[in-house]
């Protein structure tokens, strides 16, 4: 909202010499300048000049030499606009005035003419924003050569504060209402002068026109008046003048005079044409379901039906002529058939009260937001609407018809609250006594009268952000504590006796994320609204979760994979010639409810269970490093898994993962969880060249490790299983390592092989015991050292460790066979282990192999 | 192995010999041949073999002392010394002729060993990859969050797929209501039109917090929040938010106010202050607009701060009662405060980014960047 300073001082006498600190008083209020405009400033030395005569200059294409008559004869003026011609009137800047900015015009040579000055555009001038030209002044009344301009347009020098009113204070999107506030921080006097009585008509107003509201709970008071031998005409230039400082076009007298009214008072009104009211009246009521009407830009409404917003009844405040056709729609906009026009002689002024979830409701559903439904949406003064019709009836000034027609339903009246010292020390943390509160708030039109325990207040009824008790006490100590400055009220450090942290899953989050930085990841952060497009070219089915009011088609998708996000920035990385990187993500993608639901609160007030799409939480990455390909992904899988000291996770060859290369890919199968074969928890491996292809990553870039873990799963010892995290006793003798060749059919999982050997040294009668390696691992993979069985187990904890170091295919082993070469480590706690013992675990451990998986001693 | 040339028991057997010189001249013998060996050694394992040879169980000099007992006693005495001795001379020469070689051994050992620091090439010390880095968001996030923990508080965390209640009606806006114009809202194609929203903010989590758990709650909130408006230099659609709840007794204003200060000063630095000014949310009452300290003038006014030394970070209030009772919560008996604001632009702010969008663009130069 644009407030001049000249107008904020027509309610109380604001010193106009230092703007600036009257800006910071507006902000620490809660009314927050954006900016503060000197206008009218620097213009003294401008005056109004006639063009006589264009020439132009020789050897120039965008110059032209002008010669203006300022009242003391021919001047030639240098002008680069082309806007006006001989005979227009045109501001001009003689040779030493100065314009606003400190702009000070000189005599000037240009392509050997001389400009003894300067014509002004508006820009220049800081009257507008127009530079398109010089500012022609031809249509202003009392422009004359030689008069200064000042005079000519009725410029005085203002201060205008751009205020942003935040939507909870309709009382002060007003001038008026941010007179009244910052008068009673600066404690000057503030006043609402009465508006002087029109001319009476004499004829009583029930004698020219009729009010009915049917519906009163959408229109809980109307009042309207009726004005006659109206002229229609430009509004006087104060007054336009002020319209357009406070950013409105002046358009005519009766129309310019309800604007005035709005942005003074905060009062919307809608005068209407009352000769083209059939009937000569108006009824007010709900929109029949269907009803259509053309509101005034033209557009045609279909009213009373329900939109799809929630909570929406599809109920809306029709304005009728006293013949029940629709005129317009109450508080938002009028229509076309009822307009002010130049024929216009009699005027009818309508003022309301709507109710504001009404309007607030139809002016969304329709998309329509007007000066007026803005205003009537956060709730206007049901009692201002007198003061409001009256100031109309002053600025107008035509023969005023007797009384004012009156309608009322039920209309908010004033609230009493009261307001205990207790509460506010309680809610504020400072005490502020009664006497001291009561002064602060009473300035804002508050009744305050002091009780023993604090203040009993009266609430006016233009401050509907004030609610009734019980709630409407914390708002009065808003009120209070706003007026007393925020700045004011001590700081303090709150404590507790409870301790702060992370949880335990959001520590190892970090976790994840440092191992993943530790292998060379860096973390992207990809769309989470996407095109389904993705999904379908990854191979994902099903559907994805749609946004109704996307803001392009290719966000219009909530992501099921971070996949297509991840290869699409690697791809435009490799564009700008950065490839070769390994990204990663931690985040959220979303499963549609018909795959995976969750279930909340929701409907209207939460009485109903709403159903949502699931969440999960996954690392997601991408290894697109030189080299880089499924393996890279596995031993960054394998980095992460020893991060977080988890037990053996399977490896499950699978081709069906969508998105991942079919013979380059496995799934994580952690062993807890509710299934019995345990739960997948992620997948390994290598995004398809084909779908990568797609997603504009070309084969030539090389090969794109896979990696992606559900974090829900893997953060959860109860489905991803930790290695022990108490500490065993370390033998402190030498060890002893037995290296094993086994040979062993293709078909027979190395991890099987691993089992049976750790079983045999155990001396457990079959596999799958607590803590055994269980699981499938593909053949010729190669791994570090793992824990083999705890102390306590009997002879388990003998053996420290079970590497494979070595896989052969070839000669000397049969065809469908490969040997296992495995190093048995043993060690014991409390003695070096003799041969025999060595020898005893070897044959174990041999014989469990053999009967558990046929391997054979190589 | 090499063994000695010669010995007593070669020879002679340890018949009774009488002669006192045979004896110690035989010891000269032996004692001459031994130290030359142990001298003639070129290594530490070469002399580790001499000694056992010429100083070892089957040495000639220890066949010589077993012969010892078949001497008359004079003899014995005299042969039994000059052998102690000359066994004494040859150990002190072999300990001199180890060390020596232990010396001689190291010093090769070293020069094998020698590495010029200023001759290693850059491509010799390039490990197979580089460290990578946590985006700067999950940076900020993290420091964020510490601050906060050292303050006593714990981390939550909600969905970001919300119901119309929890993201609004809970919050003290009810459907239609203008104060929802203040966020833009992505509408999700489920269930009833309009009923299932991308959250707008972390404020919906506060509603959960409060009906799954008692009070007290003291409890930061970061998470992503979505809102439908055109990405700019200050804003992104898709953003992060860190929403702050306190709910314990005798909560204030001032307590609020504490926070926040302890909270810009421990995450901007001792000389970017806050301070605030009265604002507008449907789900706090008082409600704050907290402004700090513009960190790109540092308060002397510039064009990111529009000349006025502060630039807004975050929104804040005491919790409104309509929200306690959306909830069940006494308003009597407890109080608190709520305050929320954006992550990437604490980032935007403390790093100087000039245009967020670089956020999102997974440029992986400015992902190395910070």
């Amino acid at each position: 909202m644009k407030a001049p300073l000249s107008w904020l001082r027509d309610f109380a006498p604001f010193d106009t010499s230092d703007p600036t600190a009257l800006a910071a008083s507006l902000d620490d209020l809660g009314l927050v300048v954006e900016g503060v405009e000197h206008v009218g400033e620097g213009l003294g030395d401008v005056v109004v000049a006639l063009v006589e005569g264009v020439d132009a200059i020789a050897g120039a294409d965008r110059i032209r030499l002008v010669t203006v008559d300022a009242g003391a004869g021919p001047l030639e003026v240098v002008c680069g606009a082309w806007n006006f011609a001989p005979g227009d009137l045109v501001p001009l800047a003689p040779v030493g005035a100065v314009l606003p900015g400190h702009f000070r015009i000189e005599r000037r040579k240009m392509k050997g003419a001389t400009s003894n000055g300067m014509l002004c555009s508006a820009r220049e001038l800081r009257l507008s924003d127009d530079h398109e030209g010089i500012l022609v002044l031809n249509d202003v009344e009392g422009a004359r050569p030689g008069v200064p301009l000042t005079e000519a347009l009725g410029v005085e020098p203002d201060v205008v504060f751009d205020i942003t009113v935040e939507g909870n204070r309709p009382d002060a999107w007003s001038i008026a209402g941010v007179a009244r506030d910052l008068a009673g921080r600066l404690r000057l006097p503030f006043t609402l002068p009465a508006p002087a009585p029109a001319p009476d008509l004499g004829t009583p107003v029930a004698s020219l026109a009729s009010l009915e509201v049917e519906d009163l709970d959408l229109c809980p008071r109307m009042v309207a008046v009726v004005l006659d031998r109206v002229r229609v005409a430009p509004s006087p230039r104060w007054l336009a003048r002020r319209l357009l400082l406070a950013g409105m076009r002046p358009i005519s007298g009766v129309v310019d005079a309800s604007n005035y009214v709005m942005l003074e008072l905060g009062q919307p009104t809608h005068p209407y044409d009352l000769d083209r009211l059939a009937g000569a009246g108006l009824v007010v009521r709900r929109a029949r379901p269907g009803e259509k009407l053309v509101t005034l830009d033209g557009v045609e409404r279909t009213l009373g039906t329900p939109g799809r917003g929630l909570g929406d009844t599809g109920e809306d405040c029709l304005i009728c002529d006293a013949e029940g056709t629709a005129v317009g729609i109450g508080g938002i906009m009028g229509g076309e058939s009822s307009e002010i026009s130049d024929s216009t002689t009699r005027v009818l002024l309508e003022a309301a009260y709507f109710s504001p979830m009404a309007i607030a409701r139809t002016s969304k559903r329709l998309g329509l937001r007007t000066e007026a439904s803005a205003r009537f949406e956060r709730g206007c003064d049901p009692w201002g609407i007198d003061r409001a019709v009256d100031r109309f009836c002053e600025l107008v000034g035509a023969p005023t018809a007797t009384g004012k027609l009156d309608v009322r339903g039920q209309v908010p009246a004033p609230e009493r609250i009261l307001v205990s010292s207790r509460r506010v020390r309680a809610v504020l943390g400072v005490g502020i006594d009664a006497e001291e509160a009561a002064a602060l708030i009473e300035p804002l039109g508050f009744g305050a009268e002091t009780r023993d325990d604090g203040l009993m207040v009266t609430v006016p009824t233009n401050r509907p952000d004030v609610r009734p008790a019980p709630h409407g006490v914390d708002d009065v100590i808003e009120e209070i504590a706003r007026t007393y400055g925020y700045s004011r009220i001590p700081r303090h450090r709150p404590s507790w006796p409870e301790p702060g942290g992370l949880t335990r899953y959001q520590r190892e989050r970090r976790l994840v994320g440092d191992a993943m930085c530790g292998v060379g990841g860096l973390e992207a952060w990809t769309p989470s609204l996407v095109d389904d497009a993705d999904h379908v070219a990854m191979g994902l089915t099903g559907a994805a979760v749609e946004v109704s009011n996307p803001i392009a088609k290719e966000e219009a998708w909530l992501r099921r994979s971070m996949l297509p996000g991840l290869v699409r920035a690697l791809a435009r990385n490799a564009n700008r010639r950065q490839g070769g990187v390994r990204l990663f993500e931690i985040g959220i993608v979303f499963s549609h409810p018909d795959a995976g639901a969750r279930t909340a609160r929701g409907g209207a007030s939460g009485s109903e269970t709403a159903v949502l799409p699931a969440e999960r939480e996954l690392l997601s990455s991408v290894l697109a490093s030189d080299g880089d390909d499924a393996r890279s992904a596995l031993a960054a899988w394998r980095v992460l898994a020893d991060a977080l000291r988890l037990e053996p996770v399977e490896l499950v060859a699978d081709g069906s993962v969508p998105g991942l290369h079919p013979t380059r890919s496995a799934l994580l199968v952690a062993a807890g969880g509710a299934g019995a074969g345990g739960t997948t928890i992620g997948a390994v491996g290598e995004v398809d060249p084909a779908v990568a292809e797609t997603l504009g990553h070309p084969a030539e870039n090389g090969r794109i490790g896979w990696l992606e873990v559900d974090l829900g799963r893997l953060l959860d010892p109860s489905v991803t299983p930790r290695r022990p995290d108490q500490a065993r006793a370390l033998s402190r003798f030498p060890s002893a390592d037995v290296d094993v060749a086994l040979v062993v059919a293709d078909t027979v999982p190395a991890a099987r092989v691993e089992a049976a050997l750790v079983r045999g040294v155990r001396g457990v009668r079959e596999a799958g015991g607590a803590g055994a390696v269980r699981g499938v691992r593909e053949a010729g993979e190669v791994r570090g050292v793992r824990e083999a069985g705890g102390a306590g187990e009997g002879d388990g904890g003998l053996l420290e460790s079970v590497v494979l170091f070595d896989v052969y295919r070839g000669p000397g082993v049969p065809e469908g066979h490969r040997s296992l070469a495995y190093r048995l480590r043993f060690a014991a706690l409390d003695r070096t282990l003799t041969d025999e013992e060595v020898g005893r675990l070897r044959r174990r451990a041999i014989d469990a192999a053999a009967a558990d998986t046929g391997a054979a001693l190589r | 192995m090499t063994r000695t040339p010669s010995g007593p028991g070669d020879r002679s057997g340890p018949s009774g010999r009488s002669d006192r010189s045979g004896p110690g001249e035989e010891v000269d013998r032996l004692e001459l041949e031994a130290a030359g060996a142990l001298a003639g050694a070129a290594s530490s394992a070469a002399l580790a073999e001499v000694e056992t040879a010429v100083l070892g169980k089957r040495s000639a000099l220890a066949t010589a002392h077993r012969h010892l007992a078949a001497l008359d006693p004079d003899a014995r005495r005299a042969a039994g010394k000059a052998l102690h001795d000359a066994r004494a001379r040859l150990e002190a020469l072999a300990a001199a002729r180890g060390e020596e070689l232990a010396a001689a051994e190291r010093a090769l050992m070293l020069g094998r060993d020698r590495l010029d620091l200023t001759e290693v090439t850059a491509d010799e010390v390039r490990s197979a990859v580089t460290r990578g880095r946590l985006h700067l968001v999950t940076q900020t996030r993290r420091e964020l969050e510490d601050v906060f923990v050292a303050m006593g508080f714990t981390v939550e965390e909600g969905p970001e797929a919300e119901t119309d209640w929890y993201n609004f009606e809970a919050l003290n806006i009810p459907p239609a209501h203008p104060a929802r114009s203040m966020w833009d809202t992505f509408y999700l194609e489920l269930g009833q039109p309009e009923t299932v929203v991308l959250r707008t903010h972390t404020s919906p989590v506060q509603i959960h917090l409060m009906e799954d758990r008692q009070p007290p709650v003291h409890a930061v909130i970061p998470g992503r929040c979505y809102r439908r408006e055109t990405a700019d230099a200050r804003h992104l659609p898709v953003f992060h938010q860190m929403e702050g709840l306190v709910v314990d007794r005798g909560i204030t204003f001032a307590d609020l106010a504490g926070t926040i200060e302890t909270f810009t000063t421990a995450y901007f630095g001792p000389d970017i202050h806050a301070r605030l000014r009265p604002g507008y949310f449907p789900f706090t009452e008082p409600s704050a607009e907290v402004e700090v300290t513009c960190t790109i003038c540092r308060g002397g006014g510039c064009r990111t701060c529009s000349s006025t030394g502060w630039v807004e970070l975050a929104g804040c209030g005491m919790v409104d009662p309509a929200v306690f009772e959306a909830v069940g919560i006494d308003p009597e008996e407890w109080s608190g405060f709520a305050f929320g604001f954006g992550i990437d632009r604490c980032a935007q702010m403390r790093h100087v980014i000039a245009d967020m969008r670089i956020l999102t663009e997974n440029d992986v130069r400015f992902l190395r960047l910070l």
